[in-house]
C-alpha cells in the first residue's frame, strides 16, 4: 500500500502520463490492488486513443478557403503592400481602394494566386529565419528523411537544391501550412550565417511555367515562380542580384 | 522582424487553424458547425490581436477566443440544443465495431457531456494540454479542471460502454 492515499485528480493524471515517475510507480501498485480503479484508468487511456484517432485526419486535411488568411476580408488588408508592385493593382486601388482588390482579384485570378505564393513565403521567411534554437522541424543531417517526409505529405516528389556552389548549405526544412494544404519551406544559410528559405507547394491542377517574378515585402525579397503542380518561392534579405543568382541555381537544378 | 505585427500575427495564427478546426469539430460534433466556430474565433482573434502581450502562448490565446465564442454560442441556442441532444442519444446506437460508426458514436457521446465537462475532456485528451493549459484556456481553477475531468471522462465512459449514468464516483481514499 502507497503511505500517502491516491486522490482522483492523481488518478486521471496518471492515465495522462502527468505524474512523477515515483509517484506513478505507487498508483500502479494501488491499481494492482483496486480493480475498479484499474478499470476506470484502462477505460479513460481507451478514450484518450479514440479521441486522438477520430479526429486526427483533421490535422492533415487542408483548410477550406473562409478560414484562410487571404480570403476573408481582414485577413486580406495587409496583402496589399505586395500587390502595389503590380502597375494594374495599384493604379486600380489608388482610384478605388479597397475595391479596387477586389476588381483586381477578378480580372487576374490566376495572378493573384501566385502573388499570394510570395506573400505567404515571405511571411514564412520572416517568421522562421530568424529562430536561433528552432529554425527548422528536421535538420539537414537526416536530409533523406526531410525528403521523403516532406515529398509524403505534399503528395509528389521533391527535391531539395544543393546550393554549396553558390555558397549556402542546407539546414532543414520544415512542414507548413499553404493555401490548400501542406507547403514545404526549405532553410539555407551561408558561411555568415545569412538565410534564404525555398517555399514549396503543389496544386492540384497543372498550371503553366511561369517566368521569375520579383516581390519585395519590407526587407524580405522573393523570386517566384511556377512549375507544373509546383510553386516555388525563393525568399531572403539579401539583395535582389544575389536573390536572382541562386533563384536562378535552384531552377536549374529543379530543371536539369 | 520586419514585417508588421499583424502579417506576422496571421501567419502564426495560421499554422493553428487545424488544431483549432480538429477541437472544434469535437467539440461541436458538426463539421460546418465547427468550421464556423473556427471562422468566428478567428475574426474575434483578428480584432482583439492587439490585446495580445508578448510572450502568450498564441496556441492556448486562439482556444480561450474560441472558448469563448463557443460558450456565448451555446447560451444563446441552450434550449433547442438540450431537446436535440436528448433525442439524438435515444436513437444512439449499440457500439459496434466498424471505424465510422465508432466515431459516430464517439461524437453521439461527446454531445451528451455537459459542454464545461466535454470542453475538458477534449482539451486534455485530444489537444494533449496541461492541466495548468486547460485551466488558461477555460478561464477556471485548476481544481475545477480536475473535477470536470473527472465527472466528463467517467460519464463518457458509461455513455459508449452503456452503462447507467448515474452510479456516483467513490472518493478513492
Amino acid at each position: 500500500m502507497s503511505v500517502h492515499p491516491v486522490t482522483e485528480a492523481e488518478l486521471q493524471a496518471y492515465v495522462d502520463g502527468r505524474l512523477p515517475a515515483e509517484r506513478a510507480t505507487e498508483v500502479a501498485q494501488h491499481l494492482a490492488q483496486h480493480g475498479d480503479d484499474a478499470q476506470r484508468v484502462a477505460a479513460y487511456r481507451r478514450q484518450n486513443d479514440a479521441l486522438q484517432a477520430a479526429y486526427a485526419p483533421l490535422l492533415a486535411a487542408a483548410v477550406p478557403a473562409r478560414l484562410q488568411p487571404g480570403q476573408q476580408r481582414r485577413w486580406l488588408l495587409p496583402l496589399q503592400p505586395l500587390l502595389q508592385h503590380y502597375a494594374v493593382a495599384a493604379a486600380l486601388m489608388a482610384v478605388s481602394g479597397f475595391a479596387g482588390w477586389q476588381l483586381h482579384a477578378y480580372v487576374a485570378g490566376e495572378r493573384t494566386q501566385t502573388v499570394y505564393l510570395a506573400r505567404i513565403a515571405a511571411v514564412a521567411h520572416a517568421v522562421y529565419s530568424p529562430e536561433v534554437r528552432h529554425p527548422v522541424e528536421v535538420g539537414a543531417d537526416q536530409e533523406e528523411h526531410l525528403v521523403r517526409w516532406l515529398s509524403k505529405r505534399l503528395g509528389t516528389g521533391l527535391k531539395i537544391p544543393h546550393l554549396a556552389e553558390q555558397g549556402y548549405s542546407l539546414v532543414g526544412g520544415r512542414l507548413l501550412p499553404g493555401e490548400r494544404g501542406p507547403a514545404a519551406q526549405f532553410m539555407y544559410q551561408d558561411s555568415k550565417g545569412q538565410r534564404l528559405t525555398l517555399y514549396v507547394r503543389v496544386s492540384k491542377e497543372a498550371r503553366e511555367q511561369t517566368a521569375f517574378r520579383f516581390a519585395q515585402e519590407n526587407n524580405v525579397g522573393v523570386f517566384y515562380w511556377l512549375d507544373g503542380r509546383l510553386g516555388y518561392a525563393l525568399s531572403g534579405e539579401t539583395d535582389r542580384a544575389e536573390l536572382l543568382r541562386v533563384a536562378d541555381a535552384v531552377y536549374r537544378q529543379l530543371n536539369p | 522582424m520586419k514585417l508588421p505585427a499583424s502579417d506576422v500575427f496571421a501567419a502564426q495564427a495560421m499554422q493553428y487553424i487545424p488544431r483549432l478546426r480538429r477541437y472544434a469539430r469535437a467539440l461541436t460534433g458538426d463539421p460546418s458547425a465547427a468550421d464556423d466556430l473556427v471562422q468566428d474565433a478567428l475574426e474575434r482573434a483578428l480584432v482583439k490581436q492587439d490585446l495580445l502581450r508578448e510572450g502568450t502562448d498564441l496556441r492556448a490565446w486562439l482556444f480561450t477566443v474560441m472558448h469563448n465564442v463557443f460558450v456565448n454560442q451555446v447560451r444563446s441556442a441552450a434550449v433547442s440544443r438540450t431537446v436535440q441532444l436528448d433525442d439524438a442519444m435515444a436513437d444512439r446506437p449499440q457500439p459496434q465495431s466498424t471505424d465510422r460508426l465508432e466515431i459516430r458514436d464517439l461524437d453521439a457521446a461527446l454531445q451528451a457531456l455537459p459542454e464545461e465537462q466535454r470542453a475538458v475532456v477534449l482539451l486534455v485528451g485530444l489537444e494533449q494540454m496541461t492541466y495548468e493549459e486547460a485551466a488558461r484556456v477555460l478561464e477556471v481553477p485548476i481544481g475545477t479542471v480536475m473535477s470536470r475531468l473527472s465527472r466528463g471522462r467517467e460519464r463518457l465512459r458509461r455513455l459508449m460502454q452503456g452503462l447507467p449514468e448515474t452510479a456516483v464516483l467513490k472518493v478513492v481514499k
